[in-house]
């Protein structure tokens, strides 16, 4: 008895041991490389395989919930982050991680290939990878006799009544986009009133993305409005997930008044392999997937587009943003003020 | 004196829920308040909470009481009767609790919403109808599991003594079941007051519990110290209404001799009429919201086909494995939740069953906190709590971990009123003629109480394969469960990805119909192990 005590007691002294020793991380360069993103985030096979036989490096991906859910987790694992590179915030969030201190700066030398209104931060804290623009998406089967609407002023004509359903800021992204476009364009004096008219021309709220743009727009297949808030490059993506091939896109986007979101990468545990991995994002390699993968547009000026994206979507040449930190200092007031104006 | 030699029991289950619950929900607490230090007065009044704390108590009542209404003549037929199907009614009652609201709410929203058969859209009813839709499966697996096991000669006794059928259930039956109906009540109160999703998308804004503003300070705020404060106010007041609760369980429960199973067959015409038509009703109240998602899985536009399901086990590139995948990651983390759950749930069962004094009630009440804490309070806390001395925060186990916490209750609020309902006589006997409390346990308790863990064990299964809030945090983007795959089919435009969400739905619908069956036919054969 007291002998298998003994034996117990060297088992766990030896467990405790090794634990020790494995806790303590040779101070190499990783080659294993955490990229923590937002459950949106998609890459064809091969991607990531050919990152890995470029460099040896391979890469482990973590999704945290969505895109502020992704900010939130960074903020609360800021000590002892649980990734070194993450990927996915955004402009709408931008503000409040920087202020958190949670990225560590590099300024890629591929920087050179992106578009430089992208480039949002001077500190290059954060990289653009790709950008989205929330803009208005029409069901074209309800305007082959009548013309869609082209800005957002036309919204506010009884022509339009009814037709519209955007989502809740309070509740969805996209909502949200869709807000700050209107106070972009109307400014902080006028948003109010151009949403109360939207209210008086009977304008549709659903919560969600999902509900509004499958249960509401009829061109998603709903039952109510032809017109919604979604992305520029949802008709593209009605195309490519159509049941039969089609040679034209059911929908198509009001190029005014749209928001531009833009998705950065930034590192939050430095080393040589979390920078090779940002460059490796900005690589034509994988700035050319980006596309049919995540729905969104390559930061990479000159990067190939899928011919669904050259044939059924338009780039909108005006879109409109906000500065991240004014954002973040009125985003809850707004929501506020949008919530006490437009909800019944 | 009945706990003598128990004791330990708890041990287990209270390093679980002090480790996994406790130590998570107290940390990111701390580190919500020390956000910024605007006060709790300002914070609380801009958050409408007075309004939003009173909704999210009526119409968890309302959800609680609808739900009993509806759910007691199913469960009195379930347990009573043998007719034809009525282990595949048990099982399929329990699909409703697993599926996702986003995909419910969409079906709510066909039948009941703007263009729906009735418009109830943004009014209470809808949420109403959809907490009385998830949480048939309780009552009819909590009360069912005691009503199945009471002896029928009391009812029968009191019949022939001039009772009649009302007066009989009313003065013997429901004094009999009443703690397995205040057990079933209180995991259905909970459910409704920390509902989320249904409240979101069936609400029409106006409408909001606690646990949607804790996420909305969350999500788009990004306000730690408001979600904080909020998560505080829901923690207390979920915590009086479970002392409240357990004080008076604790004193109510009725010794009683139990059986293994008192179901017959209906007799005479009028029964079995009664039976065929509760039958039908569950059938309709259950089958019509998942019909139409199965319907609509099965829409193609050349008609109707199982295309949707077809691509499913194509490479996804959102997906980074074949969707199809996620029907075996959600199986196996359903089977290690649920072994989890049946352990830790089954040892407190034990203990909490067979003690009367203060010390359990507290213990219960604490046990079903988790059921009654927000899912972004408990994915945060883990984030902030589990990284030492090992970090699980990414660890595929704590997947299975987070399921079994929000399973456990079930399983405690399932065990316990048998073990209650236990005449003392009994283990008494058995003591007096030299077992052990073990031997007591084993050949007493046991045989009794395998059944209804059985029965529990259905229930934790499904609470795995339905969570969704919790596994948003902590779920790797190669190992998607069923929920999660859904609903990133429901996060991209186009045809294809609708169909395939609605399909993923049915399988979903299936694989827990399939599942719950196997476990409810070791609980009918495992009857007296």
């Amino acid at each position: 008895m007291r002998q298998r005590s003994i034996l117990i007691w060297l088992l766990a002294a030896a467990l405790f041991l090794a634990a020790c020793t494995e806790a303590e991380p040779v101070d190499a360069e990783p080659t294993e490389i955490v990229l923590m993103t937002h459950d949106s985030f998609a890459v064809s096979d091969g991607v990531l395989e050919a990152f890995t036989a470029e460099t040896g490096i391979t890469v482990r991906l973590l999704t945290a919930g969505d895109a502020g859910s992704l900010v939130n987790q960074a903020v609360l694992t800021k000590d002892n982050p649980t990734a070194d590179v993450l990927f996915g915030i955004d402009n709408t969030f931008l503000s409040r991680a920087l202020d958190a201190g949670l990225f560590v700066a590099y300024e890629s030398p591929e920087l050179a290939g992106v578009d430089p209104t992208l480039i949002v931060d001077p500190e290059h804290r954060v990289t653009p990878i790709d950008f989205g623009d929330v803009c208005l998406n029409y069901d074209k089967a309800a305007f082959e006799t009548t013309p869609p609407p082209a800005t957002l002023d036309d919204l506010l004509d009884p022509a339009y009544a009814g037709q519209l359903v955007v989502q809740n800021p309070a509740t969805s992204s996209p909502g949200l986009a869709f807000l700050l476009a209107t106070i972009a364009i109307y400014g902080e004096e006028g948003w109010q009133r151009y949403w109360a008219d939207l209210v008086a021309n009977d304008v549709a709220i659903a919560p969600d993305w999902e509900t509004a743009y499958f249960g509401n727009f009829t061109g998603g297949g709903g039952s109510g409005q032809p017109i919604v808030v979604s992305y520029a490059s949802s008709p593209p993506a009605a195309v490519i997930f159509a049941e039969e091939p089609l040679g034209e896109a059911p929908t198509a986007v009001v190029t005014d008044g749209c928001f531009r979101q833009i998705e950065f990468a930034a590192i939050l545990r430095d080393s040589g392999s979390a920078r090779e991995l940002i460059d490796f994002m900005l690589s034509e390699t994988f700035q050319a997937d980006i596309p049919l993968n995540m729905f969104v547009f390559p930061a990479r000026t000159g990067t190939p587009l899928p011919p669904e994206f050259v044939e059924h979507t338009t780039v909108p040449s005006d879109p409109k943003t906000l500065d991240p930190a004014v954002i973040e200092a009125n985003r809850d007031r707004w929501i506020d003020e949008w919530t006490r104006l437009v909800l019944p | 004196m009945t706990n003598r030699g128990f004791g330990w029991a708890a041990v287990l289950p209270l390093v679980f829920l002090a480790y996994f619950f406790v130590y998570p929900v107290v940390s990111i607490l701390i580190v919500g308040l020390g956000a910024d230090d605007r006060g709790w007065a300002d914070v609380l009044s801009r958050s409408g909470l007075t309004d939003v704390a009173w909704f999210t108590v009526w119409q968890a009542a309302a959800s609680t009481v609808l739900t009993l209404i509806v759910g007691l003549p199913v469960a009195w037929v379930i347990a009573r009767f043998r007719f034809p199907g009525r282990a595949a009614l048990r099982a399929g009652l329990t699909i409703p609790f697993v599926m996702p609201t986003v995909v419910v709410g969409a079906a709510f929203l066909a039948l009941a919403g703007p263009r729906g058969i009735v418009d109830l859209s943004g009014s209470v009813w809808l949420i109403l109808a959809a907490h009385v839709f998830y949480n048939i499966a309780v009552v009819v697996r909590v009360v069912g599991g005691l009503w199945g096991s009471l002896d029928p000669s009391l009812e029968d006794a009191a019949r022939v003594l001039g009772a009649s059928r009302w007066t009989a259930f009313r003065t013997v039956t429901l004094p009999l079941l009443r703690p397995a109906i205040a057990a079933a009540s209180s995991i259905v109160f909970l459910f409704s007051f920390t509902s989320f999703g249904v409240v979101l998308l069936l609400g029409g804004f106006r409408l909001r519990t606690i646990e949607v503003a804790i996420w909305q300070r969350v999500q788009t705020a990004l306000d730690l110290r408001g979600a904080a404060l909020l998560a505080i106010v829901q923690l207390i007041g979920v915590t009086a209404i479970l002392l409240a609760y357990s004080r008076y369980q604790a004193r109510r429960a009725t010794r009683q001799q139990l059986v293994v199973d008192a179901a017959r067959r209906p007799v005479g015409a009028r029964q079995w009429g009664v039976v065929l038509g509760i039958v039908a009703g569950a059938l309709i109240v259950e089958g019509i919201p998942l019909g139409v998602l199965v319907v609509r899985s099965l829409r193609t536009a050349d008609g109707w086909g199982v295309r949707w399901y077809q691509t499913l086990a194509e490479l996804d590139s959102a997906f980074f494995v074949p969707p199809t995948e996620a029907v075996a990651n959600s199986l196996w983390f359903g089977v290690v939740a649920m072994l989890i759950a049946v352990i830790v749930g089954g040892l407190a069962a034990i203990v909490i069953g067979r003690s009367d004094r203060g010390a359990a009630a507290w213990f219960d009440a604490v046990l079903m906190l988790p059921l009654g804490t927000s899912a972004v309070t408990i994915g945060f806390g883990f984030l902030v709590a589990l990284d030492e001395p090992v970090d699980l925060r990414t660890s595929i186990w704590l997947v299975p971990i987070a399921h079994a916490l929000v399973a456990v209750p079930f399983v405690v609020r399932t065990v316990v009123p048998v073990l209650r309902s236990i005449r003392h006589r009994l283990r008494e006997a058995a003591a007096v003629l030299g077992a052990a409390p073990a031997a007591v346990f084993r050949h007493v308790d046991l045989p009794l109480v395998a059944r209804s863990l059985l029965a529990a064990a259905g229930l934790a299964f499904a609470v795995s394969l339905g969570e969704f809030g919790a596994t948003t945090f902590i779920a790797r983007p190669d190992a998607p469960t069923l929920p999660i795959a859904i609903f990133r089919f429901l996060g991209r435009p186009g045809e294809a990805n609708f169909g395939q969400a609605m399909a993923m739905s049915t399988i979903l619908m299936v694989v827990t119909a399939v599942v719950v069956s196997i476990i409810d036919r070791f609980r009918s054969e495992g009857g007296d192990w």
